[in-house]
């Protein structure tokens, strides 16, 4: 086994140790205090946002232009529709700017 | 519920449509059942679209750094988290320690603990081995998808989980070995908007939230303050800095009464 390979499994484990520790831990207390649910409840919408900061940082004008729009269709449509359409709109617009 | 995954074989890496009807054929017919099944594939469509890109992306520059096609395709395989691939792939070019490489993508790969627990939760009905299986996949969008299907009132079930889990994964294994062997052939990435659709996806999901508790200041704090730790720390520490200022945030404001009465199984869920 190389030292790549090696490097590439431990790193597995360590993702895996991630994914079912936060459960594992929590699992162990019987009931849960209503503000660590509201933290849990928060989760999705706080670490999604700050996964869309770093290209906030580097949109020019077509992603900007693309990044509103999809905040207007999703006011109406649902997810793919956003996703779709904003695409759409960044694809036209960097192919028209 | 018995579900047996190994039935679902997955074969190479057929289109929707086969797939949907392989696995269709392969389960016994079982009201519930079925929908759940297409409803999970459907659900992976948009994943797949927005990540195999990034997928390519990988193997193209993994092999662009001196790794072979089966090393990336196999980091792909394990570690099956694209953000936390690409530092890695940074430092494997730094020649850094490798127990600093496997450290940094763990740090990376940390804010799964807390998707971890939030999905534990709903699907704490589930056999212990299902539920150890499951984890494996709980990438950002199966976790998204997952919070959004359970917050509509729907039981989170096996089946649901990996019909959408498990084409996604398959195809970003695909996407590693396609990027590394054909690496060279993708010219212009951002004529057709490939290198911007992570975060249009990201997007619609934050948006996709937006009726719960507190949606709007939650995603300014967290926002605002990972676009600080930019800056002024670096990627990938914005994830989790943003991400704790958020949720510490919202474990701060005042609690509802109503949520304080919850029992631990039933947390509070907005109108869908």
């Amino acid at each position: 086994m190389t030292t790549t390979v090696g490097i590439i499994l431990a790193a597995g484990c360590a993702t895996y140790l991630t994914r079912c520790g936060g459960h594992l831990v929590l699992s162990r207390f019987r009931s849960i205090p209503p503000r660590v649910q509201a933290a849990l409840d928060a989760v999705p919408a706080a670490v999604l946002t700050t996964l869309i900061a770093p290209y906030l940082l580097k949109a020019g004008p077509a992603e900007a232009g693309a990044l509103v729009a999809g905040v207007l269709i999703s006011l109406r449509g649902g997810l793919m529709t956003t996703f779709l359409g904003a695409t759409a709109i960044l694809i036209a617009l960097r192919n028209t700017l | 519920m018995s579900v047996r995954p190994d039935n679902l074989d997955l074969g190479e890496v057929p289109d929707d449509e086969t797939l949907e009807a392989a696995v269709v054929a392969a389960i016994p017919a079982e009201p519930g059942r079925r929908s759940e099944l297409r409803e999970g594939l459907r659900a992976s469509i948009p994943v797949i679209i927005a990540s195999s890109p990034f997928g390519l992306l990988f193997g193209a520059k993994a092999v662009e750094q001196g790794m072979s096609v089966g090393e990336a395709t196999l980091f792909s395989a394990a570690v099956y988290g694209g953000a936390s691939q690409m530092v890695g792939l940074d430092l494997f070019g730094e020649r850094v320690a490798p127990w600093l490489i496997v450290l940094s993508i763990f740090a990376v790969n940390f804010r799964h603990v807390l998707y971890s627990a939030a999905v534990g939760q709903k699907i704490a009905h589930w056999p212990f081995l299902e539920q150890m299986f499951a984890f494996f996949f709980l990438v950002d969008p199966q976790y998204a998808e997952s919070e959004r299907r359970a917050a509509s009132g729907r039981t989170l079930t096996f089946v649901w989980y990996l019909c959408m889990a498990l084409p996604v994964y398959v195809l970003w294994i695909a996407s590693a070995a396609i990027g590394g062997t054909f690496g060279k052939l993708i010219t212009n990435p951002e004529a057709i908007g490939l290198d911007y659709l992570l975060p249009i996806y990201f997007l619609s999901l934050v948006m996709g939230f937006r009726k719960r508790p507190l949606w709007l200041p939650l995603v300014l704090v967290s926002g605002g303050v990972a676009l600080l730790a930019v800056k002024y720390v670096g990627s990938p520490w914005h994830v989790s800095i943003g991400a704790a200022a958020g949720i510490l945030f919202a474990a701060l404001m005042p609690p509802k009464e109503s949520e304080e009465a919850q029992p631990t199984e039933n947390p509070t869920q907005e109108p869908a």
